[in-house]
């Protein structure tokens, strides 16, 4: 049963509003014409998400959503969205059209997802709360312990991968232009007098005469 | 004390608008990028869950490859995004039918 008094009720209060915040973001972020609009709106689906993380006692994760996605990610995003002179019309086509059977197919699998994963399976009896950390629990540092040592691996391919993603996003964006007329230092740099500095030996010539 | 059933509903709940958003908004691959980011959000919004309930960590380090990896694809599908534009002036999933470059 739910107890309804005390921090648990505050707990309680506290998600409702933070899930309800993050569904509603959700569906802008789906909705919105505009995708300037749309991807503040996924910001806000984040930093709620990070809140509903912090209730789970994922403090390392919840700061780090904040910080990577919005801070790296969706700004990103946001650049991109800027950058690019996007007609919107033509995209928009098919959203009224396809609306009535988006819904429709979205309630039926949220219906059996939510058959799949709800009370009676994963309610409280099931899957009973555990207690609270105690308050010098640090979430970073077990996560750095197991991190460090049996996810090692792992994390080398994963600093491969966003090293991977460096090159591969510079490579595809990097445009070389042709006719454009650029420096080259290594050049510059190994030039030798010799190169540039001709000395001409001349014979002096005569001062011309004047015509009166 | 909330239940794990409220956690994974609400993730179950942002996996189907996502899925919706690409449904919807099947022309735009801006939007599409977004909708996937979401999804990838609520699938970590289980692992945390279910890592809190079950007291194991292993769940939350999974989160974290996930992020990351969700960083470098979106990195790199903006950049492809950007290039494509570049090329056809376009976003429109439509005309992307030819394979000529």
């Amino acid at each position: 049963m739910l107890s309804l008094r005390g921090p648990f009720m505050t707990q309680q209060v506290v998600f409702y509003i933070f899930a309800a915040i993050m569904v509603f973001a959700g569906t802008m972020v789906i909705s919105v014409r505009n995708p300037v609009h749309a991807a503040l709106f996924l910001v806000l689906a984040f930093f709620s998400s990070a809140a509903v993380w912090l209730l789970l006692e994922a403090e390392f994760l919840a700061i780090a959503l904040v910080l990577v996605y919005v801070g790296a990610v969706m700004v990103l995003f946001l650049f991109v969205v800027m950058m690019l002179d996007i007609n919107m019309a033509p995209l928009r086509e098919g959203f009224i059209r396809y609306l009535p059977v988006g819904i429709v197919i979205a309630v039926l699998v949220a219906v059996q997802l939510v058959l799949v994963v709800g009370s009676s399976y994963f309610g409280l009896e099931s899957f009973p709360a555990p207690e609270p950390r105690p308050a010098e629990y640090s979430n970073t540092e077990a996560l750095g312990n197991v991190l460090y040592t049996t996810y090692v691996y792992p994390f080398e391919i994963a600093a491969v991968i966003l090293l991977v993603a460096i090159v591969a996003a510079i490579v595809l964006t990097m445009r070389r232009r042709p006719h454009v007329k650029r420096q080259r230092p290594d050049r510059q740099v190994a030039v030798r007098r010799s190169d540039r500095v001709r000395l001409v030996g001349m014979a002096p010539e005569k001062k011309p005469s004047v015509r009166r | 004390m909330i239940p794990l059933s409220h956690y994974l509903t609400l993730g179950a709940i942002m996996f189907c608008l996502s899925m919706t958003g690409i449904f919807l908004n099947r022309k735009n691959v801006l939007i599409l990028l977004m909708c996937i980011e979401l999804m990838l959000l609520s699938v970590n919004l289980n692992f945390i869950a279910f890592s809190h309930f079950l007291g194991d960590t292993a769940g939350q380090v999974f989160v974290f490859f996930i992020l990351t990896v969700a960083a470098a694809e979106s990195a790199i599908g903006l950049a492809i995004l950007v290039v494509l534009f570049r090329n056809r002036q376009t976003i429109n999933v439509d005309d992307l039918d030819s394979m000529k470059g």
